[in-house]
């Protein structure tokens, strides 16, 4: 298809046409914009230089405002940019400028136009060109123009310059050689009296000091003039942001601006200014009492405004002020607290984040009350901000600011009672976790657990599923402590809990196990009706209320109104009688019957386990109940030694375990591992791997379960008879790897918890006792310091607990940039040693090494060639008068200029001459760069 | 620095936008419709600051438009609130107690204003009269003898 005719030039739309034609919408929106897309197509051939430019206008306004890829116009921008004509330029630079990137493939072609724009008499056009450098410089156009900014950073025409100055940034960024060129005039810039070209450099230095402060430093007392005597804001803004940044670097420095900065808090009528002083107080001169109480007093005002903004800055303040004063905080404490109410939703994270920082463990109790009570009336998002702010708060550290275990866990319960809850599974970790580590916590948490559990309710909400798995889970393990276990075993089993996903339904299961092993234990081993172990008040079971919650009501029915349901408040145990054993075991079979056809195997291996041993001892509990003796005497004596055995497995006490402790272990005699492993393919090839819940070390939650249900396995495997082992026999089968030879099966449930502890690397096959003894032994107890009631001891963990100190070193992205900017100021003589120089540190290594290592990398040869020069002789020449140099660092201009002229001629020579003087410096002694950093006295 | 520019009606629909930072054509889109519901979804008694991925948005809304910027964490945002406000006055200057319509049929103008006001995503120019003299002299430059045709550029 040939390009447009006259024609069509002379009718062309123009871009006032398509504005309206969008705006009418006859035709529809998408419709009209394709139907525009064609005709630009066809228009942005034309040879014509208007009917393309308005083409590329139009172009650029779709593309623009309706995101319409123009990638395709690359290359007639480039054809309209080298229009004479100013307003073709114009929309060429504006759509090269929106639309070009790094990997456009002509960017290579546009080095000539901007240069020639460059070096316009124009300075529109000049200002054009810096503009559409400064968004599309990659490094070659950023070094094949740095010569170009060089001369406009000193152009006389101010508007050129101030232009050329901001633009100097991203060469910088892009191709940091480029700052041994221009650096010196930039620096010279700093000291111009027009306010617009300052405010251009020292915004320049102001990004540049946010990336590496140290390098800096020299200009300290440039900044500090322009600081004092600067009558703009906007200039005073960019230099306290610098000032922010060096102060930490440099204490002089800091005591010296505090002053200035003090000055313009107090006397400054913008709040601009005065908000970028405060946070210079707070985040950099944080040490000055005088300076924060100020800066405090002022953010106070911004509390008290009812601006938005500035309440939400004042916040914003007081949380960087509370890290080292938390004075502040209080002082501000109903403002704050009274935001957590604000409607502005920013507002209110921010105040919760100040609410958390108050947090002590003096007053964790009444921060949480105050919390959850906004929580509740707040709207899901907010209510879900503070829980899980609590949450974090409160586990900080192993739960370091918690003094009652019981109000914690009471009030974990509550919190996943909050209608708008989705922290269950953060609930879910600590419940457990404080179960596990928390031991006098347990009966509190048993009662927690209990409270969630009879709850139907909360069987309906998914988000809660995990809280109640813990609930769960904790009520069977610390089973003992309940005050009844009969109605714990109803709320395990309710009908509601088909709502439960199969997963946390297997652990009901377990925990149901457990209880029924207990309820059984001692009813027969302890003989008849003893009261739970754990129960502190021993009333008489008079007060028991039957049937007191309604779902349980077709239970309590169908077991006679034996069974005693009583409220966990009243503190009374329900006597376990023979009959309501009977009647525990019935609804056991009534409530898992239907389960046995589960299509998860979880669920269903476990609900067999359980209606195993319901099988085996029911015939024993009902022919006891009918006082039949004779004939069942020897199985009765069986069925209880069993009863005793499991429940002896069960109430054995795991303790959390580390995350290493499996490499802890040390490999017992005669165990072979490695040789074994070969046939692991053959012989459980059809196998697929156990899944990970179950047989995990990694967390101290699981194993738990997995262990214990292990455990059980065995003890069923070996002394049980009944249908239950074959399934039983199965998993052996099945996961017969992961069982040790049966002899030692006991070992199992012992090896993991000592293996934590360091004291006990030697003895891991001694029995079992032994063992226990001592891991209990080593969980060190810490007590705190507190007021009426002793820290309950919170088990650690040496290696887990203590988080892995991160070795990681702040590395500055541009190393080399910086290292650029700090070869022109310190003159390559005191070089820092820090991370960012690690290409400059190198270098002496490198060097001796010679040349061998230099070819490896050609890049990274020129690159030291350039170091190298731009040193090699101006250092010999320094060195003379290195020291003076220090001392005189502002007024170093002679010596810049030097090294400037230096630095053109070795430009020139470094191809040739760069290794051959690289080698002769290796010669040289190197203690001159070894040296730390000598930061010049500046200001004093 | 400020990274990017947004105008954005009430009704969701962009009038202007200028990155200063490389943003695909996919980011952008993305970045204006996660903006846009942000922001066009807060009251209009609330503070002017969203916290988005890690950078702060500033936004003020002038009759139907919102004007945003992007900035750094470590940023003011009262300056820029003062920068937006800069710009709306120079647009206000320029066009004449300005409205959202100017500012759709003369989109590359509102454009060449703040080209004129920041560069590389800094303050370039904090005078109104200045950039009003600028503005004006770029427009003599525009009106140089054109060769082929009065279709053009105005």
């Amino acid at each position: 298809m040939s390009g447009p005719s006259l024609m069509d030039s002379l009718f062309q739309r123009s871009l006032e046409d398509i504005i309206k034609g969008l705006r009418q919408q006859l035709i529809g929106e998408q419709a009209f914009i394709s139907k525009a897309l064609d005709e630009i197509r066809k228009e942005i051939k034309s040879t014509d230089l208007s009917t393309k430019s308005t083409a590329l206008l139009k172009l650029s306004y779709l593309s623009n405002l309706h995101f319409h890829d123009m990638s395709f116009a690359a290359f007639p921008a480039l054809e309209v940019l080298s229009s004479p004509r100013f307003s073709h330029k114009k929309i060429a630079y504006h759509a090269i400028s929106f639309s070009f990137h790094d990997s456009t493939p002509v960017l290579l072609l546009i080095t000539n136009h901007l240069r020639k724009d460059l070096n316009s008499t124009n300075e529109f056009e000049v200002s054009l060109s810096l503009q559409c450098l400064s968004r599309i410089a990659n490094v070659d156009l950023a070094r094949d123009l740095t010569p170009e900014v060089f001369t406009l950073l000193s152009s006389n025409k101010l508007y050129v310059r101030k232009r050329a100055v901001a633009v100097v940034l991203r060469v910088f960024e892009k191709y940091p050689d480029s700052v041994r060129v221009c650096f010196k005039r930039l620096v010279e810039n700093l000291e111009n009296s027009d306010p617009q070209i300052l405010s251009s450099v020292v915004g320049v230095f102001s990004e540049l000091a946010c990336k590496d402060p140290r390098s800096y430093l020299p200009l300290a007392p440039e900044f500090y003039k322009i600081l004092v005597d600067s009558k703009s804001n906007w200039i005073s803004i960019k230099v306290l942001k610098i000032f922010s940044k060096l102060a930490p670097l440099e204490p002089r420095l800091a005591k010296r601006v505090v002053e200035p900065v003090c000055d313009l808090l107090r006397n400054t009528g913008a709040k601009s200014l005065l908000f970028e002083c405060i946070r210079t107080v707070v985040t950099s001169l944080s040490e000055y009492e005088s300076a924060v109480r100020l800066a405090v007093g002022k953010v106070r005002e911004f509390l008290m405004d009812d601006d938005p903004n500035l309440k939400y800055l004042g916040l914003q303040a007081l949380r960087i002020v509370a890290e080292k004063h938390l004075w502040a905080v209080s002082e501000n404490k109903e403002v704050v607290i009274k935001s957590l109410s604000d409607a502005d939703p920013n507002i209110k994270i921010e105040s919760l984040r100040l609410v958390m920082a108050m947090v002590s463990e003096h007053n964790v109790s009444e921060i949480s009350r105050v919390l959850v009570n906004y929580a509740l009336k707040s709207d899901p998002v907010f209510c879900n901000e503070i829980l899980g702010s609590i949450l974090s708060t409160c586990s900080r550290n192993l739960y370091e600011i918690i003094v009652d275990f019981d109000w914690y866990v009471s009030l974990l319960g509550e919190m996943s009672r909050i209608p708008h809850c989705q922290m269950g599974e953060e609930i879910e970790n600590q419940l457990i976790d404080i179960g596990l580590r928390v031991k006098d916590v347990r009966p509190e948490l048993v009662r927690v657990a209990r409270y969630l559990l009879i709850d139907p309710a909360l069987l309906g909400n998914s988000f809660l599923h995990s809280v109640l798995s813990a609930a769960a889970w904790a009520s069977g393990e610390y089973v003992e402590f309940s005050r009844n276990p009969l109605e714990l075993m109803e709320a395990l089993l309710q009908p509601r809990t088909s709502l439960l996903p199969p997963s946390i339904r297997g652990i009901y299961i377990q925990s149901a196990f457990k209880v029924l092993v207990f309820c059984l234990h001692t009813c027969f081993v302890r003989g008849g009706s003893i009261v739970p172990s754990a129960s502190l008040n021993n009333l008489p079971a008079g007060v028991s209320a039957s049937a007191s919650y309604e779902s349980f009501d077709e239970f309590s029915v169908e077991n006679g109104a034996d069974v005693t349901v009583v409220h966990g408040q009243t503190r009374a145990s329900a006597p376990i009688t023979k009959e309501s054993i009977v009647n525990l075991l019935n609804l056991v079979e009534l409530a898992l019957g239907p389960l046995l056809g589960s299509h998860d195997v979880e669920v269903q291996e476990r609900a067999r386990n359980l209606l195993g041993i319901v099988d085996l001892t029911k015939p024993e509990v009902l022919n006891s109940s009918v006082q039949e003796k004779d004939d069942s005497e020897g199985k009765g004596v069986e069925t209880s030694q069993i009863i005793k055995l499991m429940h002896d497995a069960f109430s054995k006490e795991l303790g959390p375990v580390s995350l290493s402790a499996q490499g802890k272990v040390s490999l017992p005699d005669g165990l072979v591992l490695k040789e074994n492993l070969g046939d692991l393919e053959m012989i459980c090839g059809d196998i697929e791997p156990p899944s990970s819940n179950s047989f995990s070390f990694g967390s101290p939650y699981e194993e738990k379960d997995g262990l214990s249900f292990s455990n059980l396995q065995i003890k069923e495997d070996s002394e049980q008879s009944n249908e239950s082992t074959s399934l039983l026999a199965e998993h052996r089968k099945r996961h017969g790897l992961y069982y040790l030879p049966s002899g030692k099966s006991e070992l199992i449930s012992n090896d993991y918890p000592p293996a934590n502890d360091p004291t006990l690397q030697c003895d891991i096959n001694d029995n079992d006792d032994n063992l226990v003894k001592i891991t209990a032994e080593s969980l060190v107890p810490k007590r705190k310091p507190n007021h009426g009631k002793p820290r309950p001891v919170v088990v650690k963990l040496n290696e887990v607990d203590e988080k892995p100190v991160a070795m990681k070193q702040p590395e500055s992205r541009d190393g080399s940039l910086s290292g650029a900017v700090r070869d022109v100021l310190f003159g390559r003589e005191d070089i820092p040693p820090t991370s960012s120089q690690s290409n400059l540190s190198n270098k002496p290594s490198s060097k001796r090494k010679g040349k061998e290592k230099q070819h490896t990398d050609p890049h990274l040869e020129s690159k030291e060639n350039v170091i190298d020069d731009g040193n090699s002789s101006s250092r010999r020449k320094d060195r003379s008068h290195g020291k003076e140099r220090r001392h005189r660092s502002p007024r170093k201009k002679n010596f810049e200029e030097r090294k400037d002229t230096d630095q053109k001629e070795k430009e020139k020579s470094r191809r040739h001459h760069g290794r051959h003087k690289s080698r002769q410096r290796a010669e040289e002694p190197l203690k001159v760069t070894a040296q730390t950093p000598v930061i010049p006295d500046f200001l004093l | 620095m400020i990274h990017f520019v947004l105008l954005i009606s009430r009704q969701g629909k962009v009038r202007l936008t200028k990155w200063y930072l490389p943003y695909s054509q996919k980011e952008r889109t993305k970045v204006i419709r996660e903006l846009g519901g942000v922001i066009l979804s807060r009251g209009p008694k609330l503070c002017n600051f969203v916290d988005w991925r890690g950078f702060k948005v500033v936004y003020k809304r002038y009759a139907s438009l919102y004007f945003c910027m992007c900035i750094d964490q470590d940023d003011n945002e009262l300056e820029v609130l003062e920068i937006i406000h800069h710009f709306v006055e120079i647009l206000d200057r320029y066009f004449g107690s300005v409205c959202e319509l100017d500012l759709i049929f003369n989109f590359h103008k509102a454009y060449y204003i703040l080209d004129e006001l920041l560069l590389a995503g800094e303050l370039q120019e904090s005078s109104k009269k200045t950039v009003a003299r600028l503005i004006a002299a770029q427009v003599f430059c525009l009106m140089e003898p054109c060769c082929f045709s009065g279709f053009t550029f105005q």
